[in-house]
């Protein structure tokens, strides 16, 4: 087969981040190849410079053997490059048929409608899709907005095709279809890459598998070499496992009583199904989990984040299953939140603001009306010099700290009332070594002193490391245990992937 | 080679003082080829704002005359700016909290000076206050949005003014002339050093350090800049955010209002339609420059005040259109939200992008 497409050697760096370090794969024209990689692996970064949103720093991009280098995604898409991005860029209010008008270059001023229509109508009714054209978009779902992106590219006449996790807001019927398509756009000579982590899926769908790993592409399978197993061991890599301190005497005591816990998301689909966990006093549970399996609605719904719909969650002999953020704090659950810029700070305030955060009301840090700035100041320097936080000059705003001193601002500030659990989501993603590892000492440290962590990652090597356990979820279930002093990384990889369901804890 | 924004890291002292001051002598350089193109040297008709705005005591005291309404409307439109919420309904607020002044002063019966100038406060800052709060109870209640419902309001506030003074607040005396009756003496601001400087200029001081205080120094003022900054977070952390956008409103309408009575207590002494010219929104523009800080609240309303007192001059001494003024203040906001994105930002110039 001709390659369409080949990419050469690409870099791409951030100020302070490497994004993309050395990455090199070709798409031939009527391939599916999927892009295989961890969050964080650079998937997105490279879809930027595909689609020329980013300009590489060094490497080659070749279409049709010739070099290229596309100035902006209008000019990527003029050579017939288009992307449908995981966050769909349409006009709710606008019905289906005048978004994709939108998306078309060169609409003479006067157009007749009718001809248009045609042209979709014949599009809709080759690949069997099930849209409305007169419906505005906010009332379609999900599935039938990806349609309209997709759509829009064709109308464009793209030969490659990008879709980003196209089935990760899709139902599993949504998603057949969208494979049926996808193959007959393959047999119309179309390319297409494809991005996602569902192992099963990627198998089903892929000629080819390019895995990326920490910004390079570590390795392409053709179909027939590859399967989910070979898949989930290179995408999770075999470094060698760093060891810590493991708190041996953990006690008995339960603090923390998850039984059949079930939510439902904003569409209506289980997010957790049915999850029972158990967590002793002073225990590290790790949860691994193959990103969207239901690890951040098990931490919403444990720090009071988003609702419970069936299913019980008790703290020592307290049900706390209903409270809400705020008095899940005060029953001794802290939270580092996934993502700190959201909803872990308040960026424009300076550091001694935002360890105040949670306990402002607290008789410490005021005096009737007013705030006890004394003591605030008194409060920050303590945290600052306890926890190692490097800040700017005084009173500048967190949000020119650097992630790794945010982190360390929203665990001092979690930490501050001695919680009895703490939740913790991704605590390292985005860190340097350095600010990472202080954070493993913290929590650590903090189980020594008879603090439970629920420790979300998705990083293999974190959960090995600091773990007394490790459950693995897979589709909002807990499917297995793995005991982190026996198990490896590939059994733990299959695991996420839904393969093997036993190993006792 | 190419042109590429990047994001500063931190931004320095020094480019937070520059790029302001910097700003404002771009936006002086446009506005003097506006007066080049009218016949007009522009050093001499900066000069001539000068000598007009802050040359005599005259001057001084107009200046501080016309920052009055504008320190007062300033602090309330930046007061809500801190929580992210944009009332543009300030020039409403000053009509009602107008109205509040003149209903006590005229029909209350009362008699007594300090009495007398309690309760037009409070009325004032009452009527203001409910006025604003309207929209901060659509607002908390059903997200509407705020911009709109304060911005429409305005007409209705400033109708309900012409209402009145035409109607039943009609002075029977005033020969048909659209005015409510004058104050009693009891219910006028005190003047000082023989010029038009009123009582009001100082209530205004005390208001701006009243709330640099709320601000830098309560719990409430905390919550605000929190919910400000992040709302998310201010959820999250168990802050009632809908019941402080009401509050918030009520009181940024509430300070508003009290400019009108400002207005009316101190200089027109009594109820007229065209009592703020535009005060409210330029009130928006200086809450924006003072980068929603009570204290840059004053300064900015002074320096606008010696534009409005200098632009007035020029309209006399040249006969320049008053848009003038209002083109000059437009130039000099556009130059700072523009300097807003350098103190964020720089531009490198990269040489060369390697492709292979």
């Amino acid at each position: 087969m001709p390659e369409l497409l080949q990419i050469e050697h690409i870099r791409k760096t951030f100020p302070g981040v490497v994004a993309l370090d050395d990455v090199s794969f070709s798409v031939a024209a009527g391939e599916i190849h999927t892009l295989l990689g961890e969050n964080g692996a650079g998937k997105s970064t490279l879809m930027n410079v595909l689609t020329g949103l980013y300009h590489p720093d060094s490497g080659k991009m070749r279409l049709d053997g010739r070099d290229v280098h596309f100035t902006s995604p209008r000019d990527s898409l003029a050579r017939g490059i288009g992307m449908v991005h995981q966050h769909f860029m349409l006009v709710p209010a606008h019905s289906a048929f005048e978004n994709i008008l939108l998306a078309l270059d060169k609409v003479p001023l006067v157009f007749s409608s009718g001809e248009y229509r045609k042209k979709i109508q014949r599009l809709i009714d080759t690949f069997e899709i099930d849209l409305d054209l007169d419906t505005e978009v906010w009332k379609l779902s999900i599935g039938a907005q990806q349609w309209i992106e997709l759509i829009k590219l064709l109308l464009r006449n793209c030969r490659l095709l990008i879709l980003d996790e196209p089935t990760a807001v899709l139902t599993p019927q949504e998603t057949e279809r969208l494979f049926k398509v996808l193959r007959l756009l393959q047999q119309q000579g179309k390319s297409i890459v494809f991005i996602s982590h569902k192992m099963r899926e990627v198998v089903e769908i892929s000629d080819r598998v390019t895995v990326l790993k920490k910004g390079r592409s570590i390795s392409t399978l053709e179909r027939g070499n590859f399967d989910r197993e070979i898949l989930a061991g290179l995408m999770i890599g075999e470094d060698k496992i760093p060891h810590w301190q493991k708190n041996l005497q953990m006690s008995e005591k339960i603090v923390l009583d998850i039984r059949n816990l079930s939510v439902r998301n904003d569409r209506g689909l289980a997010d957790l199904d049915q999850v029972c966990l158990q967590l002793k006093e002073g225990e590290i549970l790790g949860i691994a989990g193959i990103a969207g399996n239901g690890q951040k609605a098990l931490a919403e719904a444990l720090t009071g984040l988003k609702p419970v719909t069936r299913g019980k969650i008790f703290a020592g002999d307290v049900d706390i299953t209903h409270s809400s953020a705020r008095s899940s704090y005060i029953s001794g659950i802290a939270h580092i939140p996934e993502d700190r810029k959201s909803i872990g700070i308040a960026p424009d305030l300076d550091v001694a603001d935002n360890l105040i955060m949670k306990s402002y009301q607290n008789p410490l840090f005021r005096r009737g009306f007013f705030q006890n700035r004394g003591a605030i100041r008194r409060n920050a320097e303590d945290k600052v010099s306890r926890f190692a936080i490097k800040t700017g000059p005084d009173g500048s705003p967190v949000r020119y700290l650097s992630g790794g001193n945010i982190q360390k601002v929203i665990i001092a500030r979690e930490l501050s009332e001695k919680p009895r659990v703490l939740v913790a989501l991704y605590p390292t993603r985005g860190l340097d070594i350095g600010s990472a590892e202080y954070i493993h000492k913290i929590i650590v440290e903090g189980a020594g002193h008879g603090m439970s962590t629920i420790l979300i990652a998705e990083d293999l090597d974190e959960l090995l490391k600091l773990s007394d356990r490790i459950a693995v979820m897979f589709r909002g279930r807990v499917i297995g245990y793995a005991d982190p002093r026996r198990t490896t990384r590939e059994e733990i990889g299959l695991m996420m992937s839904g393969e093997k369901q036993d190993q006792a804890s | 080679m190419k042109l590429v924004i990047e994001r500063r890291d931190t931004s320095s002292a020094l480019v937070r003082f520059l790029a302001p001051v910097a700003s404002i002598a771009v936006a002086l350089a446009f506005a003097g080829f506006l007066l080049l193109a009218a016949g007009i040297n522009p050093l001499e008709a900066y000069r001539e704002i000068l000598i007009e705005a802050v040359g005599s005591i005259y001057g001084i005291s107009e200046t501080l005359v016309k920052a009055t309404p504008l320190i007062l409307a300033g602090l309330g439109v930046s007061l809500a700016f801190r929580m992210q919420i944009w009332n543009i309904g300030a020039e409403g607020q000053i009509y009602i909290g107008a109205m509040g002044a003149t209903w006590v002063a005229l029909f209350s019966g009362l008699e007594n000076h300090w009495v007398l100038m309690i309760t037009m406060f409070s009325a004032a800052f009452i009527c203001g206050g409910l006025w604003a709060g309207i929209a901060g109870f659509l607002r908390a209640r059903w997200n509407v949005n705020e911009v709109i419902v304060t911005l429409m309001m305005n007409y209705i506030a400033i109708l309900l003014i012409n209402f009145l003074v035409y109607g039943p607040w009609r002075d029977p005396q005033s020969f048909n002339f659209p005015l409510t009756a004058q104050f009693a003496d009891a219910a006028r601001f005190a003047n000082f050093f023989d010029t038009r400087l009123h009582s009001g200029f100082f209530l205004a001081l005390a208001l701006a350090l009243f709330l640099y205080l709320f601000m830098e120094r309560t719990v409430w003022g905390y919550q605000i800049k929190v919910i400000g900054s992040n709302a998310q977070a201010a959820r999250y952390a168990g802050m009632r955010t809908g019941y402080a956008v009401f509050w918030v409103l009520f009181l940024s309408g509430a300070i508003a209002g009290v400019a009108g009575f400002s207005e009316v207590a101190g200089l027109q002494y009594r109820l007229q339609h065209g009592i703020s010219p535009g005060y409210g929104y330029t009130a928006i523009i200086i809450a924006w420059l003072a980068r929603r800080s009570a204290i840059g609240v004053v300064i900015v309303s002074l320096l606008m005040g010696i534009l409005l007192v200098g632009g007035d001059s020029l309209q006399m001494l040249w006969q320049l259109p008053i848009a003038f003024v209002y083109a000059f203040q437009g130039l000099i906001l556009f130059f700072l939200l523009g300097s807003d994105f350098f103190i964020q930002y720089r531009l490198k110039l990269i040489r060369g992008i390697r492709y292979g």
